[in-house]
């Protein structure tokens, strides 16, 4: 779509769309997560789950429902939307359709933070935040306040061209190390460290993720109030600002949002690739592009996809399990080249 | 692809369960034919002549050699050994992945334990002529093994043999002692994280710890899975329903004091666990559980005393 044919659907009544779209996408996410917990390596029996009869603590069908499954689907669903969000978000500010929410560096430095806290040995505790995922939120504040401040070291505006240089940089930076650390760490200590890398929805209790839920609130609140000026910040920051948007801070607003929301993501279930970059798309070809529509739609679209990409790690091999992240990498690798090459 | 270890950490995770002594040389000798036999009978000579400086980057089978008596011959070690006390005045050549060749070469060894994936190690060695003993990891069966090959080499044949019997003594006492006893289904975890179970690794049905596991009388969870490490997810835990749990922890790994019942805490998220709900959930620590040495007899007791405490008495 051309930039004038852009300005013209930006504009256009777009209320029925919206409603439109969001049944389709929210019934389809809201089917996943019903259907999801039915399914896994262990049959059970739906009538013994909710059989009320017997004591929960004998009830290992409900256990398995409850304790295993339920958590586990919530956890795809909120970490899928999330990261399907914070992709359209960057892809709209960075200007750049390659990009993913694990662009700037957030995420290695969630990963630095969670390496140093399971070769540590930590055990302390905050509230519901194990030492795990506590390391890699701070991790991750890190990384984004490093990125943050070079990008507008020199102008109140955010650099884009600055912002990915130091992204790119960053993390490839905090790779290396996370490389040294897991190379003086104790051998048991590595297979944790790289099974954590790999993306892991197993949170065994609803607590991980009422800990990680304020967080993704306030990110998902802040990009309620993102889409029109992504629409324009997609046409490029000057024309933004000729439309009355203020780029700075819908920059700033972007920027925020999407690391809050991929610090939150990273560290309930740690670096799961592709989702940020996939779902944004297969919307975006569904839908078109305005992101008033693009980005709710990702979103929904986004939890049902890694909830249906963990259905598929946990029952494909069973009872052996795939890392949910090779899953998704499986289908989004070669998605993601298909785009690079594609034309128009 | 996964391996059971311990605070010694970094035991070889090759296949296979043969424990060879590897005596070769480079192309480059073999390629001057008048010379290659000159090499070769000096080098019979040499593996026929005990090995008297020894270096081991194997903590495993540093304290093999220390428990045959071949401890003095032991010039240096990795940097993971801590057992036995000895060891700790002994200089430090790297370990698996970070082996120092240039300082093992400078301490003149004629023999060098090895990992069996450290091929490059192994050709340099060769090149340097230094007989190279390549360690497989593999079960106690493997253990044993490596236990006789190394005694001839190192001059303590008749040490060597006595060691293995009275491993295979103490292996067999707990055995005898169980005997006939019901086995409860055991989850044996060797790591995860702290306070939550995730990142969990448990043994599965290879490896010495499951091997240990079953001598002592349980009947590991995961047996019917043939690989050393398994990581299973809550529903298969949930599902499986072990009836004792047994988490094991090497030395350096030790928590704070009273951590233990805290480590137990984890697992109420999982109640309806038959070892959850009886109670039945050890956190043993120490070396001799996770280091496939000449201290499994004692690892597999304490196992046999966690899961058949009645047999103890």
């Amino acid at each position: 779509m051309s930039t004038l044919e852009y300005a013209i659907a930006a504009r256009r009544p777009i209320r029925a769309r919206l409603a439109l779209t969001l049944a389709g996408f929210g019934g389809l996410a809201v089917a996943t997560c019903v259907l999801a917990p039915l399914v896994g390596s262990t049959p059970i029996s739906l009538a013994r789950v909710f059989d009320r009869t017997i004591p929960f603590a004998d009830n290992v069908d409900a256990q398995i429902f409850f304790v295993a499954r339920m958590p586990r689907v919530l956890a795809g669903a909120c970490v899928g939307a999330t990261l399907a969000a914070a992709g359209v978000v960057l892809q709209a500010m960075l200007r750049n359709p390659l990009a993913t929410p694990f662009t700037l560096g957030v995420s290695a430095g969630a990963s630095l933070g969670a390496m140093l806290a399971i070769v540590s040995g930590a055990a302390v505790a905050v509230g519901p935040l194990s030492a795990v995922p506590l390391a890699s939120l701070a991790g991750a504040a890190v990384a984004s306040g490093i990125v943050y401040r070079l990008a507008t070291l020199q102008d109140r505006a955010m650099s884009t061209t600055v912002l990915l240089l130091a992204g790119v940089t960053l993390n490839s930076f905090f790779s290396a190390l996370i490389m040294f650390v897991q190379y003086i760490a104790d051998f048991a200590q590595v297979y944790r460290a790289t099974r954590w890398l790999m993306g892991d929805l197993d949170v065994g209790s609803f607590q991980p993720i009422v800990a990680a839920l304020p967080l993704l609130l306030i990110a998902f609140a802040l990009f309620a109030l993102l889409p029109s000026s992504l629409n324009l910040l997609s046409i490029g920051a000057d024309a933004a600002a000729t439309r009355g948007v203020d780029v700075a801070r819908a920059q700033r607003l972007a920027f925020l949002s999407s690391s809050l929301a991929t610090g939150a993501a990273v560290s309930l279930a740690g670096p799961i690739g592709f989702i940020g970059i996939v779902v944004p798309h297969l919307v975006r070809l569904m839908v078109g592009v305005d992101h008033r529509i693009v980005l709710p739609a990702s979103a929904l679209f986004g939890a049902a996809f890694l909830v249906a990409c963990d259905l598929i790690a946990r029952t494909i091999l069973a009872p052996i399990e795939v890392p949910v992240g090779v899953v998704t990498a499986m289908l989004g690798g070669p998605f993601f080249l298909w785009l690079l090459v594609r034309k128009g | 692809m996964l391996t059971e270890t311990g605070h010694g950490g970094m035991e070889a995770r090759r296949k296979g369960n043969k424990s060879v002594l590897r005596v070769s040389v480079s192309p480059w000798f073999v390629g001057v034919a008048g010379t290659a036999i000159v090499v070769a009978l000096a080098l019979t000579a040499a593996a026929q002549q005990p090995a008297r400086r020894i270096v081991s980057l194997v903590p495993a089978v540093t304290e093999i050699l220390f428990a045959f008596g071949a401890g003095p011959q032991v010039v240096a070690v990795s940097s993971y050994d801590d057992f036995p006390p000895e060891v700790k005045s002994l200089p430090r050549v790297g370990a698996l992945l970070d082996p120092d060749v240039e300082r093992i070469l400078a301490l003149r060894p004629d023999l060098v334990i090895s990992y069996g994936s450290q091929t490059d190690l192994e050709g340099q060695l060769e090149r340097a002529r230094i007989a190279v003993f390549s360690y497989r990891h593999a079960g106690l069966d493997g253990m044993f093994q490596t236990i006789r090959a190394l005694g001839p080499a190192t001059g303590h044949q008749a040490g060597s043999a006595d060691l293995a019997r009275s491993v295979q003594g103490q292996l067999d006492a707990v055995r005898a002692r169980v005997q006939g006893r019901p086995r409860p289904r055991t989850l044996l975890v060797f790591e995860r994280d702290p306070t939550t179970l995730r990142g969990l690794y448990a043994s599965g049905g290879r490896g010495f710890l499951h091997e240990m596991l079953e001598i002592a009388g349980g009947a590991n969870l995961f047996a019917d899975v043939q690989r050393e490490a398994v990581q299973p997810s809550q529903e298969t835990l949930l599902a499986r329903a072990p009836e004792v749990i047994i988490e094991v922890r090497a030395t350096g790994l030790l928590p704070a004091a009273g951590a233990a019942s805290d480590e137990r805490k984890a697992w109420a998220a999982l109640g309806s666990i038959p070892a959850v709900r009886n109670g039945r959930i050890y956190v043993l620590h120490g070396d001799h559980l996770v280091v496939p040495g000449p201290r499994v007899g004692q690892g597999t007791e304490a196992f046999a005393r966690a899961l058949h405490p009645e047999a103890f008495r």
